[in-house]
């Protein structure tokens, strides 16, 4: 197959493209940052989504299957950057997509789509709608693409649309939501509380976009790994000390003192869990994570050693 | 804080999954529950003089839930129940209680109660629970319940129909139960609801002593035959509310029952208090 990643400079982009080549996968990666020194057999395009030039990528490469990628998860970014690469790049690559023919449209999305909350379900299943926005406005752009793309399951009946909702992942590229989090040797939580943190390796995490290019299924689904486990174990187990401080201190101290820089609305997400159920996707495909979480705590904490002892 | 043996062992007999980090998949932790149910042992033997009464009504393991009435201002009938369970049957299973929502934005309670499997009590997490054959309590008069004086400690509130449908749903037998000395343990003469509304609960119960303190009585709590209704949970209400009936009126057979018996040691013990006087 000839497969279009968007985003194959990223942590995740790269890992896809590396397991479709290896697959014996025509790939062909496109990113506004550039890809130094890709392997053999990957061809690489620097074009900013919205633009002609990605564009002409669909154009002239004919894709068959595009993996979308080029979602900006950083919440520091400025509001309107983000809503015009989440939502509005989202929505030109759906339209190169019928315009060009492609027949496979995978859309890499984030569990975090369905929001933390007081009365939030214990587990979300994929037909339940996002219900965080209230307390975490910063997600809207993300959700909204995620709903954008959905959309496409009946307005392009002729392209096979598959909508992934991935938990948090780490490994050894050290990047994401929870690895960012966990950066520092020193780590907030807010006192008082220990949600459940739900992640897979970001190996399995490939994996599971390869495979679901492999089986061609269509729809929404949400993608797990091993069970969900308390923040405070995650934190104590990569090596670092929890510093448990009181709801209206975690909100200021974040960006200062080493702690990461989080909008006010991220607190809901360290008070209380997302999860979700990856049953659908494993029944589905077949699909079966192979890091159990001590494994992927232990890699985590040997490769990224609190700063103190590096 | 100190752990029991006999809490240890009991919780090694749990049908649950712990993973190396002592985690069960729904987030229970092995270390909460040891401590945790150690604290209510002590409760549940010395503090309060607990019975419980029809326990093999109780299936050994799969769905099921436990349907009764509240008493007490605060949670003594649904510790009671998750203690008899645990340290009175054979073999001990874990009460998954469904919280009230606003226990989830407190600091530490909702912690405990996540880490523990009390959770709040959604539709979607009750299914997801007796989904994983777990053993649910439910308490139909929700805060209406708890909220009883003394005066009203024995009698039933209007009872919620979404208990049955969701039994219906999920096909598990309901175990009715009923629970006594809560509003001797709590005796509530008064609630403060705006106080509590402030404070961001229901309402503070008011006792002759302030405080609400429960006091060190014997409770009681009477486990029935189970119920099983047949259907699929999106009947009509006139269907449901019959079945409603049905379980509230087996939880007043047993709170009938629970009434004369407690009376009826109370009038030995009366008795045999006043034989001893009079020799």
């Amino acid at each position: 197959m000839r497969v279009l990643v968007l985003g194959s400079s990223s942590w995740l982009g790269k890992l896809v493209a590396r397991q479709l080549a290896a697959g014996g996968h025509e790939v062909i990666g496109l990113d506004r940052r550039p890809w130094v020194d890709p392997p053999d057999g990957i061809e690489t395009h620097c074009a900013d989504i919205l633009k002609r030039e990605a564009e002409d990528v669909f154009r002239t490469r004919k894709p068959q299957v595009v993996v979308h990628m080029a979602t900006v998860t950083w919440l520091a970014m400025r509001g309107e950057e983000r809503h015009r690469v989440n939502l509005g790049g989202t929505r030109a690559v759906f339209e190169y997509c019928e315009r060009y023919g492609v027949e496979h449209m995978i859309f890499v999305g984030r569990h975090s789509y369905y929001g933390a909350a007081t009365d939030s379900p214990m587990v979300h299943t994929e037909d339940e709608p996002p219900q965080g926005l209230a307390t975490f406005p910063e997600l809207a752009d993300l959700v909204a693409a995620d709903l954008y793309a959905a959309t496409a399951l009946w307005r392009m009946p002729k392209l096979t649309t598959t909508i992934l909702r991935i938990c948090y992942t780490l490994g050894p590229s050290g990047q994401g939501t929870l690895a960012a989090f966990l950066r520092a040797r020193q780590v907030a939580l807010v006192l008082g509380f220990d949600p459940l943190f739900q992640f897979m390796h970001e190996d399995d995490a490939a994996g599971a976009i390869v495979t679901t290019l492999e089986k061609r299924i269509r729809g929404v689904y949400n993608v797990a790994g091993p069970q969900p486990l308390p923040l405070s174990i995650v934190v104590r187990e990569t090596g670092r000390k929890a510093v448990e401080l009181p709801e209206f201190v975690f909100s200021r101290v974040l960006g200062h003192f080493g702690f990461p820089q989080m909008p006010r609305g991220a607190t809901t997400h360290i008070k209380y869990p997302v999860l979700i159920d990856g049953s659908a996707f494993s029944a589905a495909t077949g699909f079966r994570f192979n890091w159990e979480d001590t494994a992927i705590l232990r890699q985590f904490r040997e490769l990224f050693p609190p700063p103190h002892t590096s | 804080m100190v752990v029991s043996d006999e809490v240890i062992e009991r919780l090694e007999r749990l049908d649950i999954r712990f993973n190396e980090y002592g985690i069960d998949p729904l987030g229970i932790s092995r270390e909460y529950l040891a401590h945790a149910l150690s604290a209510i042992e002590f409760m549940h033997r010395r503090y309060f003089s607990a019975h419980a009464h029809g326990l093999e009504h109780i299936p050994d393991r799969g769905r099921a839930m436990l349907v009764g009435n509240h008493s007490g201002g605060v949670a003594v009938d649904g510790l009671t129940v998750l203690a008899s369970v645990f340290f009175d049957k054979e073999p001990p299973r874990l009460v998954h209680g469904m919280a009230e929502k606003f226990l989830n934005n407190v600091p530490f309670v909702s912690q405990w109660l996540c880490r523990t499997g009390q959770f709040t009590g959604l539709p979607g997490t009750a299914e997801r629970m007796l989904e994983d054959e777990r053993l649910l309590l439910v308490f139909p008069e929700g805060a209406r319940g708890t909220a009883k004086l003394f005066r009203d400690r024995y009698s039933l509130v209007h009872f919620g129909t979404g208990f049955v449908r969701l039994a219906l749903k999920m096909r598990a037998p309901i175990v009715p139960f009923a629970f006594l000395g809560g509003g001797e343990a709590v005796p509530t003469i008064f609630n403060l609801v705006r106080l509590g509304k402030l404070l961001g609960v229901p309402y503070i119960p008011l006792t002759p002593y302030l405080l609400p303190i429960p006091l060190p009585v014997r409770v009681d709590v009477y486990f029935g035959e189970p119920l099983v209704f047949q259907g699929t949970g999106t009947e009509p209400d006139s269907v449901v509310a019959g079945y409603v009936d049905q379980v509230k009126e087996r939880i007043a057979g047993l709170i009938a029952k629970g009434q004369e018996e407690r009376a009826a040691l109370s009038w030995g013990r009366r008795s045999l208090s006043a034989g001893r006087k009079d020799r």
